[in-house]
């Protein structure tokens, strides 16, 4: 078989996913033998402008991470999928948003005010901005300006693959691999994990229990065995696929779904919802209120990774 | 007529940066400017989310670097709820950060650094790598440095779920504790961390202190910058990454500072500038003026070197050993050489990989006593620590149900932006004359700012390449005079 032609890209992210790649160690030279890597500017000097002069298709695979938030991104993102035949959207912020989809909640303006004029250290009397022009004594300087919201790869281009995770696991890196170089991927559209939730893959002990009271993590200590919904811990398993391997479960720390909603769930945060309205104990109005208040931050923990494509706040893509 | 040298991409932190360098009409370099391009809010964004979610919310900001953020948050949150982490849970928190200080430092170390000066600085860019690196040196250094990481990343998965996400941290404590049979594997790490780290620096005397050209350049003006120096030093003002006070010299040695780290808003200003999303810190009562070093500056500097010239000495024994005979050798402390913070970055991966056989020996690591649920909630919490590039400061404000409603961030390359702008508008200086600039220059100016590790920098120097470079050279109109570029 000929070698694969092999890209990746990183949007708005934080590196974690290229880091990520790294971490199936020694197995990346299993990779060399498979692929040659044609992009990947975190990691080889090929410019946009080698990408730009590749003819259509002519790229195999593209592992695209990040969210978009600037035109910048968003043009990439197009090239890329111009010029390859099977694009990937890798890791939970290409996939819904991610963390940086936080800001979906508030504006721009809000968070150039908040960094620039109110952090309490700033020193600023002349109230000053980032500018996206700015002239210096010898010439001008230029920096990208950012769009309000925070976008999924697929809200910008058609996308084959999606592959959860912040970021995705060794073995799901390993999986998609695999499906490269045995050519046996699945269905275009398929999400790369596991199709089940990830209580199905939890292996803490579910009684059935019944709660009166959500607590906080720093609240209590949970028993190491019990499901931590049970005990009263927010835990998003039940509304999050699996595929991790319950990694912060293991730990003694409730899911917080970043590995999006499992198959045929269309918002996290109302599958959720409804896993705690039955197992929450409830005579009457009252209760539901108390409920109400334990869920201190229902939108930034429901939808703590996706908030691009949450009912709440899926934005259409807003040009500056 | 101006000319501009455009340096991109390079480094991340919040997002990317690039480096524009000016000409005048001789081709001389004029000026340089460090710029992040990219602001994600995380000061905004995180109001309204529970206080004690933040420490799975921030090592987002840096997937290379995640592991001191995580742990500047859980320390907010201690701070926060007035309270002190149990022993136990100390312990574990400072074998997470250690682990994390040997891989990172490493893989920086060898796969960023190294190929310079092993390889020598104006060598074919194609051999100028780890595997150059690897010939040269005749052992797998590749190998083994791929080994020493997994081993750490496994510590920091076994504490934290996700190396690339620590999830956890809690105020007063650890959610998960160690035992006996993990201890096991754990100290078969540290011991083998400490064999690296002696060999590590074997290399580097070997490379450095033998080859006089390489030290001679150490040593040159090019790579020299004259300012204050900020890092946290123990009780015995020793270096300390997870807690102690921050403790500021000035540029001839002397101690300016010493203080509480709560106190940082009387001690630190950050400046705003038009053409950088990254706020620009410096000494507050000395207050703004300015790109420049020597006298009257009021930058600092902050990383690997600059924790060695605010300390006395190192916490371990060979690390103290080491770092005497490194200040001998650049003839006595501070030292304003730039590419010495390579050196002190192996002295504080050897000290981080002692540290982690000191624990790995203690016998409350296993104590099942790993949190103390003794909260009180005061609206205010700072936390800050020693992150593998410099001093970290994570501050929140809370409403009475523990709510955030102010956060206020400080990283390492915020520190060191003003200076990363200096040192390479040093270097350029030096080494780029006329509009003829050749690819061997351009590494001279590049090494400028790789000592500082700026973070994207994080992230291409995990893997066994170049950093990517380019550097445009247009006229006033700025059309394309000519591009040097690395293969
Ligand atoms: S709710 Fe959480 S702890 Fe309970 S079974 Fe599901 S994943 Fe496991
Ligand atoms: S447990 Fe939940 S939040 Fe943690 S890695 Fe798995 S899917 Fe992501
Ligand atoms: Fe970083």
């Amino acid at each position: 078989m000929a070698k694969l032609k092999l890209a990746l890209y990183w949007a708005a992210a934080c590196g974690g996913c290229d880091v990520a790649v790294l971490d199936i160690n020694e197995k990346i030279l299993d990779v060399a033998k498979l692929a040659d890597i044609v992009f990947w500017p975190i990691a080889l000097d090929f410019k946009y402008h080698h990408v730009e002069a590749m003819p259509d298709k002519s790229v195999d695979v593209c592992l695209f991470n990040g969210a978009i938030r600037s035109s910048e991104q968003e043009h990439i993102a197009k090239m890329l999928r111009s010029k390859s035949k099977v694009l990937v959207s890798f890791g939970s912020c290409a996939c819904f948003g991610g963390i940086p989809a936080l800001a979906n909640l508030t504006t721009r303006a809000e968070i150039m005010e908040r960094a620039y004029i109110e952090a309490p250290s700033n020193e600023n009397p002349n109230k000053t901005l980032p500018q996206t022009k700015v002239s210096v004594p010898e010439g001008e300087l230029t920096l990208p300006e950012l769009y309000d919201n925070v976008l999924t790869l697929a809200q910008v281009v058609p996308v084959e693959y999606f592959v959860p995770g912040c970021p995705p696991t060794v073995d799901l890196i390993l999986k998609v691999v695999n499906a490269l170089a045995t050519n046996s991927l699945p269905p275009v559209g398929a999400t790369i994990a596991s199709d089940k939730t990830l209580c199905d893959e939890c292996d803490r002990k579910k009684e059935k229990k019944m709660i009166s009271r959500i607590y906080r993590t720093h609240e209590i200590i949970p028993d190491p065995e019990r499901c931590l919904l049970e005990q009263g811990l927010l835990c998003m398993g039940s509304a999050t696929r699996g595929g991790c391997g319950a990694l912060c479960v293991k730990v003694n720390i409730p899911c917080r779904g970043c590995f999006g909603p499992p198959a045929g769930v269309f918002d996290q945060g109302a599958k959720l919802v409804s896993s705690i309205a039955s197992i929450y104990q409830t005579n009457g109005k009252q209760d539901i209120e108390k409920m109400v208040n334990e869920l201190v931050d229902p939108a930034g923990t429901f939808y703590r990774f996706g908030m691009s494509v949450s009912m709440l706040k899926r934005r259409i893509p807003q040009k500056t | 007529m101006t000319s501009k040298v455009t340096i991109n991409p390079i480094t991340r932190l919040e997002g990317h940066g690039k480096i524009e360098v000016f000409l005048d009409d001789k081709g001389n370099v004029e000026d340089a400017y460090f710029q992040v391009v990219e602001l994600r809010g995380f000061e905004r964004f995180c109001i309204g989310r529970p206080a004690e979610e933040m420490p799975r919310i921030v090592p987002n900001i840096c997937g290379v670097c995640p592991t001191p953020h995580n742990m500047a948050s859980t320390k907010a949150l201690d701070d926060l709820y007035g309270v002190e982490p149990t022993p136990t849970a100390k312990l574990i928190r400072q074998l997470h950060l250690n682990a994390f200080y040997v891989e990172d430092h490493y893989v920086h170390f060898f796969f960023l650094a190294a190929p310079d000066f092993v390889v020598g600085p104006d060598s074919d860019p194609a051999l100028r790598n780890v595997v150059g690196l690897v010939n040269k040196v005749g052992i797998d250094i590749g190998g083994k440095v791929i080994d020493v990481r997994k081993k750490c990343r496994e510590i920091i998965k076994l504490i934290a779920g996700k190396p690339c996400h620590p999830e956890g941290g809690l105020p007063g404590g650890v959610p998960r504790g160690i035992t006996e049979e993990e201890r096991k594997w754990i100290k078969e790490t540290a011991d083998y961390s400490v064999e690296f780290a002696r060999f590590a620096l074997e290399i580097f005397k070997q490379a450095v202190l033998d080859n006089k050209e390489y030290l001679k350049l150490v040593l040159s003006d090019a790579y020299k910058l004259n300012t204050y120096y900020m890092g946290l030093v123990d009780e015995n003002k020793r270096v300390n990454f997870y807690e102690g006070k921050l403790r500021v010299v000035d540029p001839s040695g002397a101690e300016y500072a010493l203080f509480d780290y709560r106190d940082y808003i009387s001690h630190i200003g950050e400046w705003v500038e038009p053409w950088t999303y990254i706020r620009l810190t410096h000494l507050k009562k000395i207050g703004w003026n300015g790109l420049h070093d020597g006298k009257g500056t009021s930058l600092y500097r902050v990383g690997p070197l600059a924790r060695l010239n605010v300390a006395e000495g190192m916490l371990t024994p060979l690390a103290q050993k080491e770092y005497e005979s490194m200040y001998d050798t650049l003839g006595g402390k501070p030292s304003h050489h730039t590419l010495a913070y390579h050196w002190a970055r192996l002295i504080e991966a050897l000290q981080a990989a002692e540290h982690l056989q000191r624990i790995a020996d203690d016998p409350l690591l296993t104590s099942k006593d790993i949190r103390n649920m003794d909260l009180k909630l005061k609206r205010r919490g700072i936390g800050c620590l020693e992150a593998a590039r410099g001093t970290l400061i994570h501050h929140y404000e809370t409403d009475e149900r523990g709510i955030i409603t102010k956060v206020n961030l400080i990283v390492a390359t915020q520190h060191n932006a003003a200076p990363i702008s200096l040192s390479v508008k040093k270097a350029a200086q030096a080494f780029i004359k006329g509009p003829e600039v050749k690819e061997g220059l351009l590494n001279m100016a590049e090494m400028a700012f790789r000592p500082y590790d700026p973070c994207l920098a994080c992230a291409t120097h995990a893997l066994p390449g170049e950093m990517p470079l380019i550097v445009n050279i247009r006229d006033k109109h700025g059309d394309l005079i000519r591009s040097v570029q690395r293969d």
